[in-house]
């Protein structure tokens, strides 16, 4: 190898290098696990649109918060809930402004079992039953609205003694469809069958917006993603006629 | 401070954690006995089934005895029949499941102990006309105290110190399955850090004496050996 030329390899090199990272970067992503199945499928169409990716992480709204705020290196958040994001920009560890709604959360009653829950969700009138699952409504948001819709319907006290609490809604969801918990408060993304649109097993009873306080999930640029080209174009991505559709699909409202 | 939810978590976690130790010592015994004496070719296997939790993620452990536990799991059916409903979300579903998990804990020093004491002072009870039970008692209890202060207090301790497995079986319920360890989370998932390092600090104290208290103890008595 003649060695005059190594100064020119390497630049050529590193050129390729560093064209190759500002077409095709990488973002980390924290996703409420309620958003777990349209941010797969979102992601796939983030590539393929514009040659980023986006690595995700799914978890409880509340447990990235504190993440966030203790230096982990996620550069967008996609919140179950409008506080935490607010909270992150007053603390200075997100870029003010960059938040938006970008989908409003479907709560579920749900059973495992085929008509168990009616359609009108009068079961949990009835309290016949032994465990009824929630999200725990201390740190996570469909917890908060399942106690509202609840408490608006005149049952909370009567059935706080049957409550098992999920860390996340995922976990509450396990409880419900292993059978252990009778039924409970889902995501309607977790339960919905994309191709119909309905409930795709079981049986549930999707509850109306106006039994709980507005439920607006909400995305936001972190700190440590306000120079990555790709986190950048995420947030823009998520407003996409594509992403909407899939949004949609899954079950979601969509913001107005 | 510590409210009124924490001391009833810690209450919890302490009568959680010495039903399983009992529990595990009377189970753990004849095991550890069975596993040191025996040459039976079930030996190997056994001795995996007993360490599996040493090696298994709580999570998967957690799992597995949610769906088992389950009115449609093997475990659940049985236990419906029975008329004692399904484990998961109950407090004897959390001992069955501190039991599974801190199970080595317990075996496993009881094996060692029981392995240092040898043949020789066995024979030696047998010719002066011991009876089998007679020489566990009188020979081989006493020569294992050791093995029995380290098993109970790994036990009782790694039960304290779960986590994985109460929060998949457990549900999360105030005065029933909600431990210590499942609050200090909670407390950090709703930012509650003040309540949180209550909990955890006292948690860090509590595991650390506990330790010192073992080894200070074990280095005072006697290790088990063969009669010279």
């Amino acid at each position: 190898m003649n060695f005059k030329k190594l100064p020119y390899l390497i630049t050529v090199v590193g050129l390729l290098f560093a064209t190759s990272m500002s077409q095709a970067a990488t973002t980390l992503v924290a996703v409420a696990s309620d958003f777990t199945k349209p941010m797969n499928e979102i992601a796939a169409a983030f590539e393929k649109a514009t040659g980023h990716s986006a690595n995700s992480s799914f978890g409880s709204s509340g447990k990235f918060f504190a993440q966030i705020q203790n230096g982990a290196p996620f550069e967008v958040y996609l919140s179950a809930s409008e506080k935490y994001p607010l909270e992150l920009e007053k603390s200075g560890h997100a870029v003010a402004n960059s938040r938006f709604i970008y989908a409003i959360g479907k709560l579920v009653l749900w059973s495992a079992t085929p008509s168990y829950v009616d359609p009108q969700g009068e079961i949990l009138k009835t309290g016949q039953f032994k465990h009824i699952a929630l999200a725990d409504p201390s740190h996570a948001p469909y917890g908060v609205v399942a106690e509202d819709v609840m408490q608006q319907l005149g049952v909370l006290d009567k059935l706080r003694p049957l409550f098992v609490m999920g860390e996340n809604i995922a976990q509450t969801f396990q409880f419900v469809s292993t059978g252990n918990a009778e039924l409970g408060f889902v995501g309607l993304a977790q339960v919905i069958n994309v191709d119909t649109g309905k409930i795709g097993s079981g049986s549930g009873w999707i509850i109306p917006d106006n039994l709980h306080r507005p439920f607006n999930q909400t995305a936001q640029l972190l700190k440590k993603g306000a120079e990555n080209p790709a986190a950048l174009a995420l947030m823009e991505f998520l407003k996409s006629p594509t992403a909407l559709t899939i949004i949609k699909k899954y079950g979601f409202g969509l913001p107005k | 401070m510590l409210n009124e939810a924490d001391i009833a978590t810690l209450w919890l976690t302490f009568k959680v954690a010495s039903i399983a130790t009992v529990l595990m010592l009377l189970l753990g015994t004849p095991l550890a006995w069975w596993l040191v004496r025996t040459s039976s070719r079930w030996k190997g296997i056994c001795n995996a089934l007993v360490a599996l939790p040493l090696v298994l993620p709580p999570s998967v452990l957690g799992f597995y005895l949610l769906v088992l536990m389950g009115p449609n799991g093997m475990i659940g059916r049985l236990t419906t029949e029975l008329g004692l409903g399904t484990l998961p979300f109950t407090f004897p579903g959390l001992i069955v499941a501190s039991v599974l998990y801190s199970l080595p804990f317990v075996v496993q020093p009881l094996q060692a102990s029981f392995a240092a004491i040898g043949n020789q002072p066995l024979e030696a009870a047998a010719t002066l006309r011991a009876s089998p039970l007679d020489t566990f008692f009188s020979v081989v209890l006493p020569l294992a105290r050791p093995g029995f202060l380290t098993a109970t207090i790994l036990g009782f301790a790694h039960t304290v110190g779960e986590f994985g497995v109460v929060l998949m079986v457990g549900g999360n319920i105030p005065d029933k399955t909600r431990v210590v360890s499942v609050q200090i989370y909670n407390h950090v998932e709703a930012l509650e850090y003040e309540q949180a390092h209550w909990l955890a600090g006292g948690l860090l104290v509590f595991s650390f004496s506990v330790l010192l208290l073992m080894y200070s103890v074990l280095k005072t008595q006697p290790v088990a050996h063969p009669l010279q």
